[in-house]
Formats: C-alpha cells, sequence, structure tokens
C-alpha cells in the first residue's frame, strides 16, 4: 500500500532555537528542517530569527545569511540566485518553489522551508536527484535526426520555433514532479510532468526525426499514464509553465496515430 | 545492496507500448454512459409509479432492452477500467496487485452478466 505514515526514524522533532530576535528592525523567524546522515538522529526543525532589513528581500537570501552568519552547517543547494539553475528548488510555507525567486514578504508568520517533498533526503534541503536525472536520460533529450547533417544548420520556420514556447524554459527544478501525488506513489516507473514535458518538447521539435519511436517509448501504463490530471504540477512550477498541459497534448499525440 | 545504475533502474523492463487503448476506452464509455444514462433517467420518470405489468410490457420492446443493456456493458467496462487504474496507483505489491485485478475482472464480469440477464428476464418472460 502507498504509505501515509512517516516511518519511526523519519518522524520529525523540535530542534533548536539559534537565536533571539532582536529590539530594532524587522524580524522574521524561520523554520527549517535539518537532518544529518551523520548523527543517526531523527529529522529535526531548528528556528532562527532574521532581520529582514538587514537582508536580501529573498527567501535564499535569508538561507544565504544564516549559514554565513549564524549556523554555517546548514545546507542547501543555489547557484544562479536568479530562477536559471533550477537549484534551490525547496518546500517554502507549503508550496514547492525557488528560493531565490520567493520573496520573504510573501509569507506571513513564520517562514517554513523543507526539503522537497517525497524525495530521499542526502542532507538538510539537500534531496537526492539521480533517479530524476536518470529519468531524463531516459527521455534522450537531445535531436535525433537520420537525414545527414546539413553544412550549417537544421532549419526550423519561425512558426515551428514558437511551438517550443513554454518548453524550453523548463530549468528540470522539479517543482512540479514532486507536488505530484500520482509522482509520490510511483515515481519508480512514472515519469512524472518534469520529464513528460521535456519529452514533449523534443517531440514537439520540427527537427527532431524520431518523433514516433519517441511516442512508443512513452506509450506505457506507468511512464505516461499515470498522470490523472491533478494539475498540481502547473500550480507549482515556478516558472510558470504548464506540464499538464503538454502531457495532455501528449496523450492526444497517443490517440491520434491510432483513429 | 543495490548496485544497479539509476538509468538501469528507469530503463526497467522498457515500454509496454500499450495505454492510449485503455485511455480512449476510458473516454468512449464514458460518452456513451452519458447518453444511455439520460435515456434511463427519462424510462425511470416516464415509468413513476408504474405498474409491473407496465414495466414488462416496456421492457418487452426490443430497442428499451437494448439501450438497457448496452448501458450495463458500457458502464461496467468503465467501471473496470477505472478501478484498474486506481489498484495500480495505490497497491505496490506485485501479488496482492495482481490477484485485485484479477478479481476487479471477474466482480465487472458478474455485474454486467446478471443485470443483462435480468433485463433479458423481464423482456422475454
Ligand atoms: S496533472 Fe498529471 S503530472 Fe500534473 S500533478 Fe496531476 S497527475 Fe501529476
Ligand atoms: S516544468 Fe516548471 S516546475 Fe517543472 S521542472 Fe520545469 S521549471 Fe521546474
Ligand atoms: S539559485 Fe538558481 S534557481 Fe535559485
Amino acid at each position: 500500500m502507498v504509505q501515509l505514515t512517516l516511518p519511526k526514524n523519519s518522524q520529525i522533532t523540535q530542534g533548536k532555537t539559534w537565536n533571539q530576535r532582536g529590539s530594532k528592525g524587522r524580524w522574521k523567524q524561520f523554520s527549517i528542517y535539518r537532518w544529518s546522515p551523520d548523527t543517526g538522529e531523527n529529522p529535526h526543525i531548528d528556528n532562527y530569527w532574521i532581520n529582514t532589513d538587514e537582508c536580501g528581500p529573498m527567501v535564499l537570501d535569508a538561507l544565504i545569511k544564516i549559514k554565513n552568519e549564524i549556523d554555517q552547517t546548514l545546507t542547501f543547494r543555489r547557484s544562479c540566485r536568479e530562477g536559471i539553475c533550477g537549484s534551490c528548488s525547496m518546500n517554502i510555507d507549503g508550496t514547492n518553489t525557488l528560493a531565490c525567486l520567493k520573496a520573504i514578504d510573501d509569507v506571513s508568520g513564520t517562514v517554513k522551508v523543507y526539503p522537497l517533498p517525497h524525495m530521499t533526503v542526502i542532507k538538510d534541503l539537500v534531496p537526492d536527484m539521480s533517479h530524476f536525472y536518470a529519468q531524463h536520460r531516459s527521455i534522450e533529450p537531445w535531436l535525433k535526426t537520420d537525414t545527414p547533417t546539413p553544412p550549417i544548420e537544421w532549419k526550423q520556420s519561425r512558426e515551428d520555433r514558437e511551438q517550443l514556447n513554454g518548453l524550453y524554459e523548463c530549468i528540470l527544478c522539479a517543482c512540479c514532479s514532486t507536488s505530484c501525488p500520482s509522482y509520490w506513489w510511483n515515481s519508480d516507473r512514472y515519469l512524472g510532468p518534469a520529464i513528460l514535458l521535456q519529452a514533449y518538447r523534443w517531440i514537439n521539435d520540427s527537427r527532431d526525426e524520431a518523433t514516433g519511436q519517441r511516442l512508443d517509448d512513452l506509450e506505457d501504463p506507468f511512464r505516461l499514464y499515470r498522470c490523472h490530471t491533478i494539475l498540481n504540477c502547473t500550480r507549482a512550477c515556478p516558472k510558470g509553465l504548464n506540464p499538464a498541459k503538454a502531457i495532455a497534448e501528449l496523450k492526444k499525440l497517443m490517440v491520434e496515430r491510432r483513429v | 545492496m543495490n548496485m544497479r545504475t539509476p538509468l538501469k533502474n528507469v530503463r526497467h523492463l522498457g515500454s509496454a507500448k500499450e495505454g492510449a487503448d485503455h485511455f480512449w476506452m476510458q473516454r468512449v464509455t464514458a460518452v456513451a454512459n452519458l447518453v444511455l444514462g439520460l435515456f434511463l433517467v427519462w424510462l425511470i420518470a416516464s415509468l413513476a409509479g408504474a405498474d409491473y405489468a407496465t414495466v414488462k410490457s416496456t421492457l418487452a420492446n426490443p430497442i428499451v432492452a437494448l439501450l438497457l443493456a448496452m448501458l450495463i456493458v458500457s458502464a461496467t467496462i468503465h467501471m473496470r477500467l477505472g478501478m484498474q487504474v486506481i489498484i495500480e496507483d495505490y497497491i505496490t505489491r506485485e501479488s496482492t496487485k495482481i490477484v485485485l485485478l484479477l478479481l476487479n475482472n471477474f466482480f465487472a464480469i458478474l455485474v454486467a452478466s446478471a443485470s443483462v440477464w435480468a433485463i433479458l428476464k423481464l423482456s422475454f418472460a
């Protein structure tokens, strides 16, 4: 059966409060999920107070401030700090999003920060993405052609190029996939919204010659058809993309090629 | 210890190359259920308060009996497909899953044949 309760060693306990709020400035409390593979302890929630007058506007700014000034052991991923690398995806205030795009002021009260749901945690806010990346690799996300490569470039009309809008912008942050209940229950076999959006990006590319073979590889009760149009994915995407629509298009193509 | 690579796990046994039929059948039966369901509602409304003899003579009409039988077949196919998805979603243990999928098939066939038999009995008696 689907597991609805956490195993004993994953149950979250109350951790410690690292500092107190000061008297001057606008202070905000951050409650952050902590777990380290080295201690053998259960995960716990630590609290930190930040003067937002002396901090950048985004949740990522606060995390960096905590790491620099309060607790060097706090572990998280980040790189671009402008929503383009996809590293800082985590669950903030109950939704999956990018810490660098989520304004602290958008959260009322305490800012609760957890790793992406239903992923194996490596440490603190860092989930293990190797399965997700292998799923991406499995859809062969590159241009496949049999026609000999033209001397200069593969041409694409303006209209055909526009077909890729809303797809090519995906930064593989996994916010959508880890918000999808179907992906929670069956991620071993279901590819999930992010990877299916990527699959559609290549199927919908006018230069790619492997469309049929790509559809063959997707036509599977688990790989594709675990999507039940719950639409959490579209609500979660911090880049404003619509993975649910891409999946619907894939299902349409599956029918189109047989009726 | 599992020493397989993540890609090996993801590719697993490959694509089953099916699923579109299931998806399409679910939609087709949904449309059929809607149309035939409306007919059933209309039939029940027009027979409200009627006695057994009237109901029997209405069902003796082959068109009425056939439409009802078609509704039974379409609805049970739809039910079977939907239940199959729920079982596949939530049951991870392979053995339990296969037993439940079997039971799901048997249950749907039982419901369908019993209902069709009841309609035929009313219709021909
Ligand atoms: S629409 Fe599909 S992919 Fe998106 S959350 Fe729902 S089940 Fe998951
Ligand atoms: S579709 Fe959106 S949420 Fe999903 S991986 Fe791509 S950018 Fe992230
Ligand atoms: S740091 Fe790159 S997306 Fe947030």
